[in-house]
């Protein structure tokens, strides 16, 4: 007895919270469904409604748009029987408060928020940005981590573990140190405003080099001296043996290059500068720049911005958050 | 049976190498050297000593936020700590939902800042914002938010009718609304690495305790607390790590470091010093001074982290 009721404690405690942690992007979705109008009226929180309202003329009633409602006089657009602005009477048209009348509120999601928003600034441009700059960086990583945590894993030679040591060292710099000297540097270059900027630097990765060379390490000397006696040059060793072995670290270090470099921001927002060039996160801060006060586009954006790594993520969470938990702890 | 090689490793590392050097290494000492010359609109490159750091120090704009940073930092980091470990020991007493619950948890923090500052910065609003609106609801009058210069102990004391000394005001409220925002967004993180940390902690410790009669509650303070502790540390020192490095949330949803810079948070101010304002040397000796303080924070940890061990 006391079990159950110290459990459902626990749970009413998980649920409370999870409610807190997930009520952002419940909000979110459900702002990116009302007409701007319904939001500024700030009366439905959580499900998108729409109001209909008709006119009384003398007992004659009509459908309306309600554009603004005062004490007196409301302003109005009178719809015809196909619910279009009726070319009978004019548009914004001032009649008494007295005569206009709330029928009905029905939910309504305005999914067309998303089309406005999306084509509002050349979000797919956006999309295959940061599409192809976060796959060739991935490939960039994937590449040197494996031929440089094998040399480090598997062979001897002078100064390997100081460069080593040098490799972990510089891991521990943050980004935001070095932002200005790599302005000035890829400016020398003549590769800001280039693909290569947000690309190049960003293809060598000291942690998944740290993660490989541990996994590089447990596999069995056997397997190599093995291949070693069959002829098997490093290259085919590589190709042949340690690849096929290492799938899942490698999947694990593909999800973190993905995620980091979707959600990367400050490097792009410095380096680049013409349009054409903005990765999604950059493009969705000009977007929220330029369409400050049109809040149920800015909500549309933002949900379509995240929901790629949303629906990675619910169809890989396991695999996710076990390669989370598993490289912290090797830290 | 290792071979011994000769130039063949070197060939292994070459990729790794010319790139981080290029890119890490050259830019790290490049942006020391920086900090000695004067770089700006105008001028390009003269060596002028400490004087970009001379200036550094009395500029009190450079000291609001390094304030607002340690601000951040005192309040962002231990939310962090507690609230996951809580998370965690609860999570891991369940079965049923738990996989439910973790991927719940860990949602924001696979989303991207941009996107969700955008989120807050309409939810703070204050009007039609989802915060305001929950206060109203609960009977409490709106509050500015990110609007609000004024601190949080200046407001807490002011609603009970006394009033404190503007020193004493603590971070502006409009900071505060973003540490609430930065520890939402990293709690799911912190609790995945605790509830791992848990797993490894040997049952046998627990059936003692119980057989010894100790309660739950003691049983967290005497053997989960001590015996977690290399994973709080592992979570101090990178929470405090990003803490210092927020730029985002600052970009996306405030004006320029405002109100009255009370938001402004060290790296927005190198960002804008670099960035906005051109002034590269003096923004590098900025960021140099910030590595500092990161450098020694991970050392002082390391070294606490040696002496309190379990």
């Amino acid at each position: 007895m006391n079990k159950i009721f110290s459990n459902s404690i626990v749970y009413l405690f998980l649920i409370f919270f999870g409610i807190i942690m997930i009520l952002p992007f419940i909000w979110m979705i459900s702002t990116s469904l009302m007409s701007q109008a319904e939001f500024n009226k700030n009366e439905s929180v959580f499900i998108p409604k729409e109001e209909y309202y008709v006119w009384d003329e003398n007992g004659k009633e009509h459908r309306i748009i309600l554009v603004q409602q005062k004490e007196e006089n409301s302003i109005i657009h009178v719809l015809d029987e196909n619910l279009q602005i009726s070319k009978d009477y004019p548009e914004y048209m001032s009649v008494p408060s007295s005569q206009v009348r709330l029928i009905k509120k029905v939910p309504s999601f305005h999914w067309d928020n998303y089309i406005t928003a999306f084509n509002k600034v050349p979000f797919a441009r956006y999309f295959a940005n940061t599409i192809f700059v976060s796959f060739l960086t991935l490939i960039g990583v994937l590449i040197t981590s494996f031929l440089a945590a094998y040399a480090f894993a598997r062979m001897e030679f002078k100064g390997r573990d100081i460069i080593f040591y040098l490799f972990l060292s510089m891991m521990m710099v943050p980004e935001p140190i070095y932002i200005i000297s790599s302005y000035m540097l890829l400016d020398k270059f003549n590769w800001l405003d280039t693909y290569q900027a947000l690309i190049v630097p960003w293809c060598v990765n000291i942690f998944t080099i740290f993660l490989f060379r541990q996994h590089f390490k447990s596999l069995p000397q056997e397997l190599f001296d093995a291949a070693a006696i069959d002829g098997c040059s490093i290259f085919g060793m590589l190709w042949r043996i340690v690849l096929p072995l290492s799938k899942s670290v490698i999947a694990t270090a593909s999800v973190f290059s993905l995620i980091g470099s979707w959600n990367s921001f400050m490097w792009p927002l410095v380096m680049t500068d013409r349009p054409e060039l903005r990765v999604l996160q950059v493009g969705l801060s000009y977007f929220s720049q330029e369409a400050s006060t049109q809040t149920t586009l800015l909500m549309a954006a933002s949900t379509f911005s995240i929901l790629p790594i949303l629906i990675i993520f619910f169809f890989a969470q396991k695999q996710i958050i076990a390669s989370y938990a598993k490289a912290g702890l090797k830290d | 049976m290792k071979t011994k090689y000769k130039y063949e490793p070197y060939l292994y590392i070459l990729p790794a190498l010319v790139l981080l050097l290029l890119f890490r290494f050259i830019p790290i000492l490049l942006s020391f050297v920086i900090s000695f010359f004067d770089f700006g609109i105008t001028s390009i490159g003269n060596f002028i000593g400490f004087q970009n750091y001379n200036k550094l120090f009395v500029d009190p704009e450079f000291w609001q936020s390094m304030m607002n940073t340690v601000w951040l930092v005192i309040i962002a980091v231990p939310l962090s700590i507690i609230i996951p470990l809580i998370f965690a020991v609860l999570l891991n007493q369940i079965k049923w939902l738990k996989g439910f619950f973790r991927t719940i948890y860990f949602m924001p923090y696979v989303t991207s800042l941009v996107a969700v500052s955008i989120v807050w910065k309409i939810i703070y609003a204050e009007e039609g914002g989802l915060a305001n609106a929950f206060l109203q609801w609960l009977g409490f009058q709106p509050l500015k938010w990110l609007a609000e210069p004024k601190g949080i102990f200046t407001l807490l004391f002011n609603s009970l009718g006394v009033s404190i000394p503007s020193w004493l005001g603590g971070p502006s409220l409009a900071l505060f609304s973003i540490i609430i925002m930065t520890v939402w967004k990293s709690l799911g993180y912190n609790t995945i690495i605790y509830l791992s940390g848990l797993q490894n902690i040997s049952k046998v410790y627990y059936e003692a305790a119980e057989i010894d009669g100790a309660n739950k509650w003691k049983q967290f303070f005497k053997i989960t607390v001590p015996l977690i502790s290399p994973t709080t540390f592992y979570v101090l020192l990178m929470t405090t790590i990003t803490s210092f490095q927020t730029f985002a949330q600052v970009y996306m949803m405030t004006d320029k470091g405002g109100p009255l810079g009370t938001t402004k948070l060290i790296v927005y101010y190198i960002y804008e010093k670099g960035f906005d304002d051109l002034q590269m040397g003096y923004a590098s000796a900025a960021a140099l001074i910030l590595f500092v303080v990161i450098l020694g924070l991970t050392l002082m940890q390391r070294r606490l982290e040696s002496k309190v061990n379990y």
